[in-house]
């Protein structure tokens, strides 16, 4: 085949994909404003998406917050600023690895999970039955995800910068001689409420984010078992790189000119 | 509108999926309150041109009128409104499992039609029974049911709101011959009370025989005959022939590669 027809094809497949899902989230936002609303299937999935992720994205807080402090302890060491781990490590936990690690790690939980939950029911036709029983599927299916995605992560974040914090103070204290009063006065002074804010907003974008591509994949996949499995992968992937991308452009918004 | 002689016409309805053509100018009519039962084999268009009348799938072109309003031009709201009439078996029974036997009974009742759960239960249970299924089985998850008592919930779902128009997609596919008359038996004494209009589509000629008022064949995309059951074994249509006595030679050759 020439070359530049394939070139053609592969962009042409790319804008296709854009549009589809630029219409997908259209939908999705439009029918949050939009009654009947599901409160029950909202607090379910607030469940899901929220609670049942404290635990891994806590683990995860809380070991990069500890090895942040001993990595900062290192690099700051040789510049005989070692005094800068609290102030460090309560900003890069709240502006950057809190949202950012704890988007992936539940992107890798919640996106897979919604993807071949709702890529199950359409290839048993269980899509199909909800529009036969007068039910809209966007409106039952994606807009409580997508909605309660975006409420959740960014008080999941919360959580998990305190618990990343906490991670770095342990080993301040307890491993690299810090005074804990000191520690905590530094953590407190250098953070403002900013770094505390952008962090949420971005936990709040990749919510959206985790759910859009998980109801996405699932809602278009087709023929069978390999359709749901392709469609659980690429839901994790692209929400993954969705939420890298998205970090670079929130991060601009919030510290452009600073 | 409501006094046309038939509850559903097809008329002239194409679709295709990239080159592959599924429905070819297909015509169908299905008289009010009786049951057409489409026979054909596997990829003749029989579920797609189900999904075409339910709007799940948008043909290309053609008319599909229900009640006489052209269902093809309803936006999402007028085809909601529409979609209130219709009750739907699914081939693979299509049940929630994430919902227990009850909610997916009552499922339309209490998301479609706004009903209270309370009441929207109570009539779910009656449907259960009308199938045949106790109140216990209403509390179990679907998971837990072989496939009879799954299409069993299946039917009962679909009768829930007392449609007035139900389709059946391959009721008795994946069952055992007994289990397969005593849905059909259920089928039939279900749709009586209601005085439903029902579509069924199959490939099962005991199941055609069983259910159907009015039999009609889709092949490659179109009805080539229409008539009453009775009249099915004397169609003089040699593809219906060979397709109701199910032999590998006829006009209907399968497209099966050759090792």
């Amino acid at each position: 085949m020439n070359p530049l027809a394939i070139v053609g094809r592969v962009f042409l497949n790319f804008l296709t994909a854009v549009g589809r899902v630029a219409l997908f989230t259209f939908e999705g936002v439009r029918h949050i404003f939009l009654p009947p609303f599901y409160f029950r299937l909202l607090v379910r999935q607030m469940m899901t998406i929220g609670y049942f992720s404290l635990p891994v994205v806590g683990l995860t807080a809380l070991f990069t917050g500890m090895v942040l402090a001993l990595q900062i302890f290192i690099g700051a060491g040789r510049f005989n600023a070692e005094s800068a781990v609290a102030s460090i490590v309560v900003l890069g936990i709240t502006r950057e690895l809190g949202p950012v690690l704890g988007g992936l790690m539940v992107a890798g939980r919640v996106a897979s999970a919604m993807a071949a939950e709702i890529g199950t029911m359409r290839v048993t036709e269980q899509i199909d039955a909800l529009t036969t029983l007068s039910t809209n599927p966007f409106k039952y299916l994606v807009t409580p995800r997508l909605l309660a995605a975006t409420l959740s992560l960014p008080v999941l974040v919360l959580v998990a910068d305190i618990i990343g914090v906490m991670g770095g103070y342990l080993i301040a204290t307890h491993k690299l001689g810090f005074n804990a009063g000191t520690y905590l006065k530094n953590t407190i002074d250098f953070l403002q409420t900013l770094d505390v804010v952008s962090g949420l907003v971005k936990a709040a974008v990749f919510g959206f984010i985790i759910a859009l591509m998980g109801c996405y994949h699932g809602f278009h996949s087709r023929g069978g078992a390999q359709g749901v499995g392709k469609a659980t992968t690429d839901a994790v992937v692209s929400a993954s790189i969705l939420i890298l991308v998205a970090n670079y452009f929130v991060t601009e918004l919030f510290f452009a000119g600073k | 509108m409501s006094d046309t002689p038939n509850k559903i016409v097809l008329k002239d309805v194409h679709k295709r999926f990239g080159k592959k053509v599924v429905l070819d100018g297909l015509n169908l009519e299905v008289p009010r309150g009786k049951s057409l039962v489409v026979i054909g084999g596997s990829g003749t268009g029989k579920s797609v041109m189900l999904k075409c009348v339910l709007g799940l799938i948008k043909p290309d072109s053609g008319q599909i009128l229900v009640d006489g309003q052209d269902a093809t031009r309803f936006d999402n709201g007028e085809r909601e409104d529409m979609l209130r009439k219709f009750g739907m078996l699914f081939q693979g029974s299509a049940l929630f499992d994430s919902l227990k036997v009850w909610e997916n009974v009552a499922f339309g009742l209490i998301q479609g039609r706004g009903l209270d759960r309370k009441d929207a239960k109570a009539i779910a249970l009656e449907k259960l029974g009308q199938v045949g299924l106790g109140a216990e089985v209403g509390e179990l998850s679907p998971s837990e049911l072989s496939g009879g008592m799954q299409k069993r919930v299946a039917l009962a779902r679909a009768i829930a709101a007392e449609p007035e128009i139900i389709f059946f997609d391959e009721p008795t596919t994946g069952l055992d011959p007994i289990m397969s008359d005593v849905i059909n038996d259920l089928i039939k004494s279900c749709v009586q009370k209601l005085g439903a209009t029902t579509l069924s589509i199959t490939h099962d000629m005991a199941s055609a025989r069983k259910i159907a008022d009015y039999i009609a064949m889709i092949y490659k995309g179109r009805i080539i005959w229409q008539g009453p059951a009775a009249e099915v074994d004397r169609s003089g249509n040699d593809y219906v022939d060979q397709f109701i006595h199910g032999r590998a030679e006829g006009p209907i050759k399968m497209e099966v590669l050759k090792p």
